[in-house]
């Protein structure tokens, strides 16, 4: 016995330097695109200052939209990068059904790797190589921007995150992880019954995009719509870390919410279990 | 070659064949294009479909942000059917340039990659020519009805509402598609110049996103930009890579009342002609230099 789960950790450790060691061939390429990243930040920055601006007649401090202020808006930005850093899985659902529809899946039935274990160890490592190479801008434009935060802690309620806030906000990111894996996953499985998901994942991308809170704050939803999408697990993947760290969710309701997170995850994972096990058994693979 | 070419009589056809009519050319690419994307007809209308639920997507945003506001800037004048106008304009000026220009540049460095280029560095026809006009993404091209829809809704509405109407002069109706044009060609400049880089880089996979974040300037009023240090980013944006002039220049003549206009709105649009002529030319000149760098790929 303990030499299986020995065998089976040495396999995982493999794939998982291959994936590192994959990741970090086209270095300069990377590290390029991941600065770039920081770039819409700017416009934001002052699009949303001129916003304000008007909102206050030429003054925008103490302007308030929905609660939001120049700085929380700002520093809410900022950490729904955060978020998707964790939470974005660029080419995971495409990749997946590429290899149903061109049949490259038949080799995770002949060899004793499972492709959703595969997938997520190779996410992981690719994750790990990202942040090692986005930890220094990040802390970069975080400390630049770190005014924005202190700014927003002073004239708001909500205080600087508490330890067991800190430790939610946390979780949220990894469980924000998992959940934008497993999402995907399952778009990319559904290519088992439909050959063709590109318009699919479109939908997602673009849902993905405008209600998880990524384009803009959720608040300045109207209501009715802010119901719903309270409802959806997109909001999870932007949203939500970026709401715990600065406050906005009231602090009673922090680990309820979390909860409805795991639940999210726990759903994805067993629908993603499930639909390879029910695509596997009707697909059929031919040649080699 | 050139002087052999030159003493061929006109009238004997072989002299037509190698001098390329550029614009026959163009139309055959066009025509290619057309007739790929007819054969697999329900993909072109999803591919239509999704550009265009992009740009309604883009519009909900401002839609809402117009609930909080009434315009953008203090006293700017970009108020939310100005700004429609404003966004109106970027989609024009975008869905041309991903229908004819984007399609080629992604390819580019491909080519660079694969060593294909070689096939069009041999070919009787200028090579930056060749490699920019290539493919025609006609699906795009379903923003630019958007565009023309919106703008045609804006215009309507401030045309018609009770306090100070927008008046506009009909001289306006031919800067607009001129200025646009103009737009066009500069965002084509850094796209090549862009693309260009690839062959010093060897792959430039971030060159979409890359052509995306340093556009993403172009799509505000550059009002936002005139405070503390945002001024530096309209210098940049304005004389070094004038992407900011892009959209904006049409976008006022269009959106703001014609009198009176401030000298500084004047100099702009006469700067917004030699920008695109600079960048043409400061393009070319990187294209041309880099393709001497070119190494061809092993085969």
């Amino acid at each position: 016995m303990g030499t299986m789960i020995q065998a089976k950790m040495s396999t995982w450790w493999t794939i998982m330097k291959i994936a590192l060691e994959e990741r970090l061939v086209y270095r300069g390429d990377f590290a390029l695109g991941t600065l770039m990243r920081f770039l819409p930040i700017i416009t934001q920055i002052f699009l949303w200052s001129a916003i304000f601006m008007s909102v206050g007649g030429g003054d925008m401090q103490g302007q308030e939209i929905k609660g939001f202020t120049i700085n929380t808006m700002i520093a809410y930005y900022l950490l729904t990068m955060m978020g998707r850093a964790f939470s974005s899985m660029p080419g995971l659902a495409s990749g997946v059904a590429l290899q149903v529809r061109n049949g490259e899946i038949k080799k995770f039935l002949i060899q004793p790797i499972d492709l959703v274990g595969f997938l997520l160890l190779n996410r992981v490592a690719h994750k790990l190589v990202y942040y090692a190479v986005a930890l220094l801008p990040f802390v970069f434009v975080f400390w630049l921007c770190g005014d924005y935060f202190s700014e927003h802690f002073q004239h708001s309620t909500a205080s600087w995150p508490s330890s067991s806030r800190l430790a939610v906000f946390l979780l949220s990111l990894v469980f924000a992880f998992l959940l934008g894996f497993f999402m995907e996953v399952c778009i990319g499985l559904i290519s088992f019954w439909f050959l063709e998901v590109t318009s699919l994942l479109f939908i997602y991308m673009l849902m993905n995009f405008f209600l998880s809170g990524h384009m803009f704050p959720l608040d300045l939803l109207p209501d009715s719509a802010r119901m719903v999408v309270d409802w959806l697990p997109l909001k999870y993947l932007a949203y939500f870390p970026a709401a715990i760290f600065l406050g906005l969710v009231p602090e009673d309701r922090l680990w309820a919410q979390l909860a409805v997170e795991v639940v999210w995850v726990l759903f994805f994972i067993l629908a993603s279990r499930w639909m390879l096990a029910r695509g596997l058994r009707r697909y059929s693979g031919f040649g080699g | 070659m050139g002087m052999s070419m030159a003493e061929l009589p006109d009238r004997d056809p072989a002299a037509a064949v190698l001098r390329p009519r550029y614009l026959k050319v163009f139309l055959t690419f066009a025509r290619n294009s057309l007739v790929r994307d007819m054969t697999f007809r329900v993909n072109f209308i999803l591919q239509c479909l999704t550009s265009i639920s992009w740009t309604v997507m883009n519009i909900g945003f401002y839609i809402i942000v117009f609930q909080f506001t009434k315009e953008i800037g203090v006293d700017t004048g970009w108020g939310k059917y100005q700004f429609f106008i404003f966004l109106a304009t970027t989609w024009l000026i975008n869905s041309l340039v991903q229908a004819f220009f984007m399609p080629n540049a992604q390819e580019f460095s491909e080519l660079i990659r694969t060593g294909h280029l070689d096939f069009a560095l041999v070919k009787p026809i200028d090579t930056q020519f060749l490699i920019s006009f290539q493919k025609v993404d006609w699906s795009a091209l379903s923003n630019f009805w958007m565009g023309i829809a919106l703008l045609g809704f804006s215009l309507s509405h401030l045309m018609t509402v009770p306090e100070s109407p927008l008046e506009l002069h009909p001289v306006v109706f031919l800067l607009y598609p001129i200025y646009i044009f103009c737009g066009c060609l500069i965002m084509y400049s850094v796209m090549i110049t862009l693309a260009a880089t690839s062959i010093w880089l060897g792959r430039n996979q971030t060159l979409y996103n890359f052509w995306f974040y340093l556009t993403n300037f172009s799509r505000y009023p550059m009002e936002i930009y005139w405070r503390s240090w945002g001024w530096s980013l309209w210098g940049v944006f304005t004389f070094l890579i004038p992407v900011l002039v892009v959209v904006n220049v049409p976008a006022r003549l269009m959106a703001q009342p014609v009198s009176p206009r401030s000298n500084w709105e004047l100099w702009l649009t006469g700067f917004a002609v030699l920008a695109t002529v600079m960048s043409l030319w400061v393009s070319r000149a990187i294209f041309r230099r880099a393709l001497m760098s070119y190494r061809s790929a092993s085969s």
